[in-house]
This record gives C-alpha cells, structure tokens and sequence, in this order.
C-alpha cells in the first residue's frame, strides 16, 4: 500500500488516466470526452463554475459514481475491476466533512481511520488536530464547532494518509482561515514531494508548491 | 489458524512470504475496521440513549396495550401472547432502520465507508450487529417479563426468549437491506414497512409457531432450526445486498 519508491525515483510509477469521460445528471450532460493523466507527484486542480460537475468528476474519479461513457485507469487497470486495491490507494475529503457531530474531534479521526483498516491512538489524533489549530476544541463534538473548524478535523485525517497515494479533495479550502491554509497547502506539498498525487477543486487562488503542476476546465 | 502459526508457516516457505503476510494485514485490518464501525455506533448509541429507549418503551407499550383492550380472559390472553409479543418486536424493530443509515448518508461518513478498502459488506455487518445490540437484545431481555402479561408458561418464556434472540438478528439484516434501498427516497419511512414487513412473515411464523409448539407441549427444536437457518442465510446475504443497494444510493 506504501509507495515510497516513487518519491525516490524521477521515473513516476503510478498513474491515473481518465479516457472521455462522460457525466449525465438527470437529462443534463455536464462534460463529455475528458480526458487526463496524472503521475506521481502531479497536482490537478479541477476548475469550473458551479454545477458545471467538479463534485461529480471527483466522485467518479473515487469510483463512487460511474461515467455514462470512458473509463478511468489506475496503473492501466480499469478502477472498476480494481475495486478494493483502488480504494486503499485513495483519500477522498468530499464536501461533507464525514464526521459524526456526536463524536470529538479524537474519536472522529480514530475511529474513521479504524473503519478504514488503519489504529491510530488517541496521541496521533490529538497532534493532528494541534497541527490544524484544534488542540483547544479536541475534546468538543463536533456539532458544537463552526463550519471551518468541522473542515479541519475533516481534513486531519490527512495526516494518516500518506500510504495512499492518490488524494482527491473536494473544496479543501473553503472556510477555512487565513491561518490555517498554508498548513494544509504544506500538507499537500509534502505528498506531492514523496510521490503522491492530488486531484482538487477550489474557487480561491492557493498556492501550492508542486513540479508537475495541471489544471482542468469544465463548463 | 493463530496469527503465529501462520508467521511460522511463511518463514518455511519464503516465496510465499509477501501473499501471506498481505493476507495477514489484511485479516488484521478487516478486524480493525469491523471493530470500529460496532465501537463507533454503539458510541453514538450512548450519546443518543433517547433513541435507543424509545424503541424498547415502545414495545412494552404495545405488547402492554392488548391484555387491557382483550380484558382478563387468561385463557385468550394465552393463545394470542406469543403472536402479539412477535408482531411488536417485528414492529418495533422497524422503528429503528430508518436511523440505520440515514444519518451516515447525511453527515458523508457513508462516504467514507463506502471508499475504505474494506468490504462494505462487513461495515454493514458492523453496524447491523449494534443496531441489534442497541435495539433488539433488549427486547430480547425484557420479552419475558412482558410474557407474563399473557400468563405464559415458564417453558414458553424460555421458548421466547431463544426464538427472540435468533430471530431479532434477522429483522436487522433484512431490514437493513430495505433501509439501504429506500435510503435518499422521500416518503422513507412509510416505505422501508411495506418492503420489508412482508419480508419478516417467516420469521414471525417460526418465531411464534416456536412458542405456541412448547406452550401446546410439542417440540420447538424444528422452528428454533429454521430460525437459526434463516439467521444464517441473513447474515450471509444480507450485507452483501445492502452493500450493493447503499452503493447505488450513493451514484
């Protein structure tokens, strides 16, 4: 599940192609014949107005929705017929934060990276938090703190993803403050440089430090 | 197989060391997540006691309800106790499903399950497991002393309580499956009953043919087996079909 070869190597070793894709929602088609290919240490940002289907075009590219035409490749293997494999490689942060607002921020990452196979103790939790500026609010369900706050143990578990290799992000930015969005941008950078991939979506301009650096208009 | 039988087997056999280990991590993660998803609810269970006590208050109600409209007639009370205890725990345990994944499709932590490595099939497994630690093992518990209401034997009451405990697991299963399909529908509620009541007509056939068997001094072995086959088939299944149906409420 770990790829810290390709960090190492100049040669990428893992790629993501999508081959003309298509989207239908209802009786609306939001793109059709797009196509890319994302390699190892290659940032993607995903560009377009609302409703011209960025969120659509992440969650097919997590296997959550299916394209009505193209297909998309993992290491030149159909994800489709990857199914479990792929899904170890991939961290999807969606517009819903997926976090429980009975639960604190810990038991939010412990127990959503337990159901993702992987034990983290509470000390790891808590330092990824800190590191998010949350140290104060660990302990709060999560229902009694703000939008942003909420976006940032979203984006915590970040910190337990470096074995999968392919980050698809919905928003990361959004609500979240001046302070904390150079952190999360050096998160980024950080897997990038060790040989990941990250595919995003935003409406404000951050920089991110990247070698292979792409974009994506729809709509 | 232990976990050291299986390290001992792959340092005989070196070049199958990498498929084996991977089994093993995988095995351990499987565990690990399955873990979790019954940690997490059974949590979330705790912090939202109200909901838990309401499906139980609302057994006792209705199984409460009929020896006061019926009248004293110990002997009609008789004849009709296990039926009425099993058609309240069959509704009863329709209170619950809408919760079951309502919550986790709102809040995108369905999301999260649907995209772990794991078989989605065992998360559902997971949380089908706390539902029915939540909701119908104490109905389980508490049905013998709601028989006494209806003048059950004691033999009848244990009768119950094994056929409660067998046949509740099951109305989770089946009654995830309808969750999961009805899941993201409007009008949720009203539906996930008239998809999965029919559903449960077996299991209230085996389950209170079980106690009148014993309360008429017959043997309950024959229903008690097919109720426990029928949990076996559910549990098989089951999660596999919601799996696929919470799959396609997700797209």
């Amino acid at each position: 599940m770990c790829h810290p070869a390709a960090a190492q190597n100049d040669k990428p070793l893992l790629m993501l192609q999508a081959n003309g894709l298509e989207c239908l929602r209802g009786e609306r088609r939001l793109f059709r014949d797009l196509d890319f290919n994302l390699r190892s240490g290659g940032l993607l940002r995903i560009e377009g107005p609302n409703g011209s289907g960025k969120t659509s075009l992440l969650r097919m590219l997590c296997g959550l929705l299916s394209p009505n035409a193209g297909e998309l490749r993992w290491n030149g293997t159909n994800i489709r017929k990857l199914g479990e494999t792929y899904r170890s490689v991939l961290t999807y942060v969606g517009h819903s934060n997926g976090l429980k607002s009975d639960l604190n921020g810990i038991e939010n990452l412990r127990l959503g990276e337990g159901i993702a196979g992987a034990r983290i103790d509470a000390r790891e939790a808590e330092d990824a938090l800190a590191r998010l500026g949350l140290a104060a609010c660990a302990d709060l369900p999560t229902r009694l703190l703000s939008q942003g706050q909420r976006r940032r143990v979203g984006l915590a578990r970040l910190a337990f993803r470096a074995r999968c290799p392919l980050w698809v992000l919905d928003e990361p930015f959004v609500a979240l403050d001046a302070a904390v969005v150079p952190e999360i941008s050096a998160m980024l950078s950080a897997h990038l440089e060790r040989g990941g991939m990250v595919v995003y979506t935003t409406h404000q301009d951050v920089p991110i430090e990247a070698a292979d650096h792409s974009s994506l208009r729809l709509g | 197989m232990t976990q050291r039988d299986m390290t001992s087997i792959l340092q005989a056999s070196e070049p199958n060391q990498t498929i084996v280990s991977a089994t093993i991590e995988n095995e351990a993660s499987l565990r690990s997540a399955f873990a979790a998803i019954v940690r997490r609810d059974l949590l979330l269970a705790m912090r939202r006691r109200a909901d838990v006590l309401t499906t139980l208050v609302f057994f006792v109600i209705v199984v409460s309800l009929f020896p006061l409209g019926i009248g004293p007639e110990i002997n009609v009370l008789r004849v009709i106790g296990p039926g009425v205890l099993w058609v309240a725990a069959l509704l009863a345990a329709m209170l619950a499903l809408n919760r079951l994944f309502a919550g986790d499709y709102a809040d995108g932590t369905l999301e999260q399950m649907a995209l772990a490595p794991q078989p989605l099939s065992i998360l559902v497994l997971g949380k089908v497991l706390a539902l029915w630690l939540t909701t119908g093992l104490p109905l389980v518990l508490i049905a013998p002393l709601l028989g006494l209401q209806y003048d059950l034997p004691a033999d009848s009451l244990v009768t119950l309580i094994a056929s409660l405990a067998l046949g509740t697991p099951v109305l989770g299963l089946i009654g995830a499956v309808g969750a999961a399909l009805t899941l993201g529908s409007r009008g949720r509620g009203v539906l996930v009953s008239l998809l999965v009541l029919p559903l449960y007509v077996p299991v209230l056939i085996f389950g209170a043919g079980a106690v009148e068997a014993t309360a008429s001094g017959l043997d309950a072995g024959g229903h008690l087996s097919l109720l426990a086959a029928l949990l076996l088939i559910a549990i098989v299944f089951a999660p596999l079909a919601s799996a696929a149906a919470l799959r396609i409420a997700l797209d």
